[in-house]
């Protein structure tokens, strides 16, 4: 099977002046298939967002290929690719207060791409999907000609899912969707995304800190440390068979609510001692690869 | 007062006047904090953990109206109420030494123009009689406490020049610097990594073995409150819903808004095909619920949970909840069966 998406290499510099580049992204490759979930963990700066963003061209990449279902949509991008990039490819953004023109109508945030896109033929047509699109995603098509201001954090962000959903994107980047959300509300949001994969079979790539909702909604997952994929393989392999310590370390600090457990469980150290630059991506299983040298993956396993 | 409570908040009530109207934030909180514990606070954002304690420390809004209830604190022997001190009475003698305060963000609660070390120094100059040499070396060592190395290099960095957990641990240290009682801790990890919150989370609870403290912890994540905890205290539309031990709470919830909570986390194992959600959200407080205010989001709500608004029941010494569930003319209502599976499984694992 050809996987939807397909990065190589990946590679984002920023450079802040002459002397200083921040090397944000180094060399990450993974694979999303069609219709499955692709979890991204790390800690806050370890390049989560900007591969989400290079992905969708928000950056232009330094380095590295990006095939998008056929299409390489690295370099510099054609009006035809560009055109096919922003319909099939959709972002959901993290903080639904902010990510929403407070000054445009529901209907005129949903309605954007459609217009830029042409995707109907009468302003009929056009009431017709947002109508439908606002009952997928548990609103009333009636709150099409509210402002976002008269919306609860969750409801915004079932906007932001339907303003993605719109264009029938086959793949969806969620950048920590839910983590502005209450806990009740999250899992309304988690269960609605599932229920929009199984109808549709787009797939997402997830960015997530919270690893437990990423354990839950995630196919495989990749690790990020330091702008480094230092782990990658299924939802069971990484939980359950961990070789890399920063994974080991991450997986130890992620408070269970449970406790008896939780009272007597010390979180693992992990102090940055991998080589990073000289490591290569080992694989351990089908589908399961770790960052490390020669040295390190013997002493790992 | 009993004599193991050192902080007792009592049938607190506080309402907020906006341009919108009056917001009833909080409607009769009681809350007791046994010496040398920790409670927890739970609940969703505008549920009115923080205002709670914002009432503790005198730093309540200018537009907030404190209707009624008292805050008891165990204070040189006597029990003196704290709602009925001045502001400045109240910073004089409570704040800092008795009653401290860690924030959430401390990229926000820092102040950033001044060296980390001054504003250790700044509270133990203004409260105690010590000399700045003197007060720099006690500094240092609250530094070299709190687990930031290098710490005599450190104190004479600016806030900007350390990682968030380093600054989180700065606030830590500000908190501690005149020996308080009691540390309250709002949100202090929300803002933190999952490797820097199990660094912070493990500090505090040291600090509470060593230095004898009393700890209120206000969060939203159960698993915090799972590691943290001895008593928690839920939360939901400015009342206390249930409170228990933490064993009781995690194990033997009996509040539907509770079960709601638990089951809407996945822990690690969770594999249900979906997540069990409340529905709705939380109500608006400018308009006052009638009967309980988590009816309209609860599937065993009973006609009378429209009307009237449950009492707590108690359910042994420690454990009490407010729903009419637990009245004896009750159906008898179980919790949902995955969070009974889950709990079972949970307690499995204990006994490995």
């Amino acid at each position: 099977m050809t996987p939807l998406l397909k990065v190589e290499n990946l590679h984002q510099h920023f450079e802040i002046s002459r002397n200083f580049t921040v090397k944000a992204v180094n060399g990450v490759s993974f694979e999303i298939y069609a219709g499955e979930t692709y979890g991204l963990v790390g800690e806050s700066g370890s390049g989560k967002t900007t591969i989400g963003r290079s992905i969708i061209r928000l950056y232009d990449p330094t380095e590295g290929k990006i095939i998008f279902d056929g299409k390489n949509i690295s370099g510099k991008l054609n009006n035809e690719t560009n055109k096919f990039l922003r319909k099939n490819m959709q972002m959901i953004f993290q903080d639904p207060m902010s990510s929403l023109n407070p000054r445009k109508k529901v209907a005129d945030i949903i309605g954007e791409g459609l217009d830029i896109h042409k995707l109907y033929d009468s302003a009929q047509e056009k009431n017709k999907i947002i109508s439908e699109i606002l009952k997928k995603v548990g609103l009333s098509p009636a709150h099409a000609e509210r402002y976002p201001n008269q919306f609860s954090g969750g409801q915004r962000q079932r906007v932001g899912i339907a303003r993605a959903l719109v264009m029938q994107p086959k793949l969806i980047i969620a950048d920590e969707c839910i983590s502005a959300l209450d806990v009740s509300i999250q899992a309304q949001v988690v269960n609605l995304m599932k229920d929009i994969q199984d109808s549709t079979n787009c797939a997402y790539l997830f960015i997530a800190h919270d690893l437990s909702m990423v354990k839950y909604i995630s196919d495989r997952i990749g690790v990020l440390h330091l702008g480094y994929l230092v782990e990658t393989g299924t939802t069971e392999e990484i939980f359950n068979n961990p070789i890399h310590p920063y994974t080991k370390s991450l997986l130890s600090a992620v408070p269970i609510p449970n406790p008896r457990v939780e009272k007597n469980r010390k979180p693992l150290n992990y102090d940055v001692k991998a080589n990073y630059t000289a490591g290569t991506m080992r694989k351990i299983d089908d589908g399961h690869f770790v960052l490390a040298t020669d040295e390190e993956f013997r002493s790992w396993r | 007062m009993d004599e193991k409570i050192i902080l007792s908040v009592e049938n607190l009530d506080i309402t907020f006047k906006t341009n919108a109207g009056n917001i009833h934030a909080i409607r009769g909180v009681d809350i007791k904090l046994p010496q040398g514990k920790t409670v927890a606070i739970v609940g969703e954002s505008g549920s009115g953990k923080s205002v709670t304690m914002k009432a503790v420390t005198g730093l309540l809004d200018s537009n907030a109206i404190i209707n009624g209830g008292k805050i008891f604190y165990r204070y040189e022997g006597k029990v003196i109420d704290l709602l009925t001190l001045t502001k400045k009475d109240l910073r004089r003698t409570i704040n800092g030494q008795n009653i401290a305060m860690v924030f959430q963000d401390p990229m926000t609660s820092l102040n950033p123009t001044m060296t980390i070390g001054a504003q250790v120094m700044e509270g133990m100059l203004l409260h105690k009689k010590i000399s700045k040499t003197d007060a720099r070396d006690k500094a240092l060592e609250l530094l070299n406490l709190v687990g930031i190395t290098d710490a005599a290099k450190r104190i004479e960095n600016y806030p900007h020049q350390l990682s968030g957990g380093m600054r989180q641990r700065v606030v830590i240290a500000v908190a501690l610097a005149s020996s308080p009682k009691i540390l309250i801790c709002d949100e202090p990890t929300t803002a933190l990594d999952v490797t820097i919150q199990a660094g912070i989370l493990n500090l505090i609870s040291d600090l509470q073995k060593s230095l004898g403290l009393s700890v209120i912890y206000i969060t939203h994540d159960l698993g915090v409150v799972a590691k943290v905890a001895d008593f928690v205290n839920v939360m939901y539309a400015g009342k206390i819903i249930e409170t228990g031990t933490v064993e009781e709470i995690f194990f033997d919830p009996r509040h539907p808004y509770t079960w709601g909570l638990l089951s809407a986390m996945p822990d690690l194992e969770t594999d249900d095909e979906r997540l069990y959600s409340i529905p709705g959200s939380p109500p608006n407080l400018l308009h006052e619920p009638k009967g309980d205010a988590f009816a309209a989001r609860n599937k065993f709500a009973m006609k009378i949970d429209e009307k009237v608004e449950p009492p707590m029941f108690k359910i042994s010494e420690t454990h009490s909840a407010a729903t009419w569930l637990l009245h004896p003319d009750a159906p008898k209502v179980e919790m949902p069966i995955e969070l009974r599976k889950r709990i079972e499984r949970e307690r499995l694992v204990n006994s490995k």
